[in-house]
């Protein structure tokens, strides 16, 4: 199942290179990663999507609990949270694509940021499957270029993460 | 007033009262060398491998509880370090290790003997730290010890580049714990799960306790004692836990796991509430927790670190928190409420005990030539001439399993051996470790096989330097005996590359590093040249038994399979119950 785990840390060099190793070492696998000084510059907040069974998130989450630099650590699934995540994307926009990508890109709410005359590119925010849906409604051959930033994510309401 | 960063470290080493570091001199660490020859702080044991250094500290640190230290130059002599980091790592020795690094300039130059220390150590050590700037320098030493030393114990690297040793600055030591907002270890178990725990127990027909490394390094001795004499329950240790609980009490099952005694193993599967404490149901103690689960059992586990519990098998009530603490908090709360089992029950239990118990899984195989040494039995007249009470470190390999499963601990720490990483080579080194530890007072005996001694032998050398008498007692079957153990059951003994047909003369080796050698070739010697070595108290003596080639360790659970289905030893094949 897909989990995003919300990771609050210090802000040190190689703090991140731990709980990226930590993954890797104990055969997990990240599907996405994101991660930012916070409003305090002395920790980081991470989010990291990860597809994995109960038990082995229990196991992540108590592995990265362990880690000296890493305060706290919330996997958000827990209970009710928001999501966004932040694509640009270069799409071929040649005679008739033109307006069909901008409808597209009109109907997810996305932005056209750089304009040429062959290419649209759009930014895009969303959960991550947003994101995906619109990729599969571009014709294939079209996109040129992505980025994406992964997902961070944040629990609704009361719910906080802080020290 | 102003001293180096060199000076720092050895004030700083100092300050924690270390009485002995073990290293190897090198270009990045050697203004800290000169420091160590100038200041006179601590007596510093010069090994001939790195890897011996640390593994020396991590022995240090085993026997005398204290934290070990080595010190190490940069590149080579870091990576050299790694197999005795990673050895300490698995069995949560509270370890600093020090390590030059190229100067800061030159880090990431690919510098000479320049390699990212911080990077390559990182999935073997509790924590680690690169020291670039001076003013760094003291407090990132005095949160290496308390990170290597609390909570779980493990080992801590500290990185410091090589200018940062020649700069000078102003220096002065935390007396007080560093406050680390982001570590904070976990002491007292939750009392709600305390009371839940005893509710269970209490109700068990079958209750036994499984204890491990963690009551050892918790020093949760007493405790344990305390708890299991007063429910009068047996219980079962893993190989790290031995002598936590006195091999020669009543309530002792011996070990338990891959090569543990019949009725431990039984004990263990049969069982209905276990109670973990200090224990990680380790894959060599529970090969399969699918079999393991098969009788229904409601499982305790007890332990400092919430991510060994249901790791590996699913914990009914988990409490986490320092062994001591909450063993002494369920002791006191099921003797204040006159908690007790069903006494009928409980007897039943013992009986079955005592049952498996006659079977007496570890009497000495017979064999057909009275002369011919079993190592078993190597092992055996140690533990009688020795009274249960010597300090034993060992290799790895079929000569650990046999010395834990015939020489009957008394006491913590007095056994010494890699469990976790299972790292050949540990043996001599630890032996110099654990006699420094003891102040040079008693005797240690190092068992170890004619594979393993030659992963560090060049440690006699080291021996002969600071006159450490140690005793070597090198089971020679001139085999991987433990490999070869494996060939033989799962691959058609088909023995690839486990002959050894190219042997060195211990006898002459020892001699030649200043050392008395022994060769024993009948068993009717082992006694006579056992005490005959142990009478030359200043001298080390590398004791090369010649033992029966074909000797396997058993009892034996397989790969996969359950605590229940042991390949018995022969005297037992016939009439297994």
């Amino acid at each position: 199942m897909r989990h995003i785990l919300s990771i609050l840390m210090e802000n040190k060099s190689g703090a991140m290179s731990r709980v990226v190793g930590l993954f890797s070492a104990r055969n997990y696998n990240i599907d996405s990663l994101s991660v930012a000084p916070i409003e305090d510059p002395t920790l980081s907040r991470m989010t990291i999507v990860t597809n994995a069974d109960d038990d082995a998130i229990e196991q992540i989450t108590k592995q990265l609990n362990k880690l000296v630099e890493v305060i706290k650590v919330s996997d958000l699934n827990e209970s009710r949270y928001v999501e966004r995540e932040l694509m640009l994307v270069k799409i071929r926009t040649i005679g008739k694509d033109r307006d069909e990508i901008l409808r597209l890109s009109n109907i997810y709410r996305g932005h056209i940021i750089d304009v040429t005359e062959k290419s649209y590119t759009i930014e895009l925010t969303g959960a991550s499957d947003k994101l995906d849906s619109f990729l599969e409604n571009i014709p294939k051959g079209l996109i040129l270029e992505t980025v994406r930033t992964g997902a961070a994510g944040i629990g609704r309401g009361e719910r906080i993460l802080k020290i | 007033m102003q001293i180096s960063g060199a000076q720092i470290i050895v004030q700083s080493l100092s300050a924690e009262n270390v009485e002995y570091v073990f290293g190897y001199p090198g270009g990045a660490v050697l203004e800290i060398y000169d420091a160590i020859y100038q200041l006179h702080k601590f007596e510093h044991i010069l090994t001939r491998h790195e890897q011996a250094a640390v593994h020396a500290a991590d022995a240090y640190a085993r026997a005398s509880g204290k934290v070990g230290v080595a010190l190490v130059t940069s590149g080579p002599g870091a990576t050299n370090a790694i197999t005795g980091i990673a050895t300490a790592y698995s069995d949560s020795i509270p370890l600093v290790v020090i390590s030059g690094q190229v100067g800061s300039p030159l880090i990431g130059t690919d510098a000479f003997q320049e390699i990212d220390m911080v990077g390559i150590s990182r999935p073997c050590v509790k924590h680690n730290f690169l020291v670039t700037d001076i003013n760094e320098l003291a407090v990132t030493i005095k949160k290496a010890f308390q990170i290597a030393k609390s909570g779980r114990p493990g080992p801590v690297v500290v990185d410091v580049a090589k200018d940062v040793t020649q700069t000078m600055a102003k220096f002065s030591y935390p007396q007080e714990d560093v406050v680390i907002r982001s570590y904070q270890p976990v002491l007292q178990g939750h009392i709600g799960q305390i009371k839940k725990a005893i509710q269970m127990l209490s109700a068990a027909k079958r209750p036994l306790v499984y204890f491990g490394g963690g009551v050892v390094l918790g020093n949760a001795t007493q405790e344990l004692r305390n708890f299991v004499r007063t429910l009068n329950i047996p219980c079962v240790s893993t190989l790290m836990g031995l002598g936590a609980y006195s091999a020669d009490e009543r309530e002792f099952l011996g070990m338990l796991g891959m090569h543990g005694t019949y009725e431990a193993n039984l004990a263990m599967q049969k069982a209905d509430v276990v109670l973990a404490i200090g224990a990680r149901f380790d894959d060599r103690v529970v090969s399969s927790p699918e079999k393991f689960l098969n009788s229904p059992k409601k499982i305790i586990h007890i332990d400092i670190d919430p991510s060994s519990i249901s790791k590996r098998v699913k914990a009914d009530v988990p409490i986490v928190g320092d062994v001591k603490n909450v063993l002494t908090e369920m002791l006191s709360i099921w003797q204040k409420q006159e908690v007790s089992f069903h006494a009928h029950t409980l007897e039943k239990w013992w009986k079955t005990i005592e049952e498996w118990r006659v079977q007496d899984c570890l009497r000495l195989p017979e064999t057909d030539d009275k002369e011919l040494i079993l190592p078993q039995f190597v092992i055996q007249t140690l533990a009688k001439i020795t009274n249960n009470e010597a300090i034993v470190t060992s290799d790895v390999g079929q000569h650990q399993m046999f010395t834990a499963q015939y020489y009957p601990f008394k006491e913590p720490r007095q056994w010494l051996n890699s469990g976790g990483l299972g790292t050949m080579g540990v043996g001599l080194p630890y032996a110099m470790g654990a006699y420094l530890a003891h102040n040079r007072q008693k005797d240690v005996f190092c068992v170890t096989g004619e594979g393993s001694i030659q992963m560090n032998i060049q440690e006699l050398s080291t021996c002969s330097q600071y006159k450490l008498p140690v005793k070597i007692l090198c089971l020679n079957n001139g085999y991987l005996g433990m490999v070869r153990q494996w060939q033989e059951i799962y691959y058609s003994n088909r023995e690839s590359q486990t002959y050894f047909e190219s042997l060195p003369d211990f006898v002459k080796i020892a001699e030649a590093y200043g050392h008395v050698g022994m060769r024993i070739t009948k068993a009717s010697d082992v006694e006579g040249a056992l005490r005959e070595a142990i009478a030359l108290k200043d001298r080390l003596v590398f004791m090369d038994f010649v033992t029966d080639r074909k000797q396997n360790v058993f009892p034996m659970v397989g790969n996969g399979k359950g605590l229940d289905e042991m390949v018995l030893p022969i005297h037992m094949r016939d009439n297994k119950s």
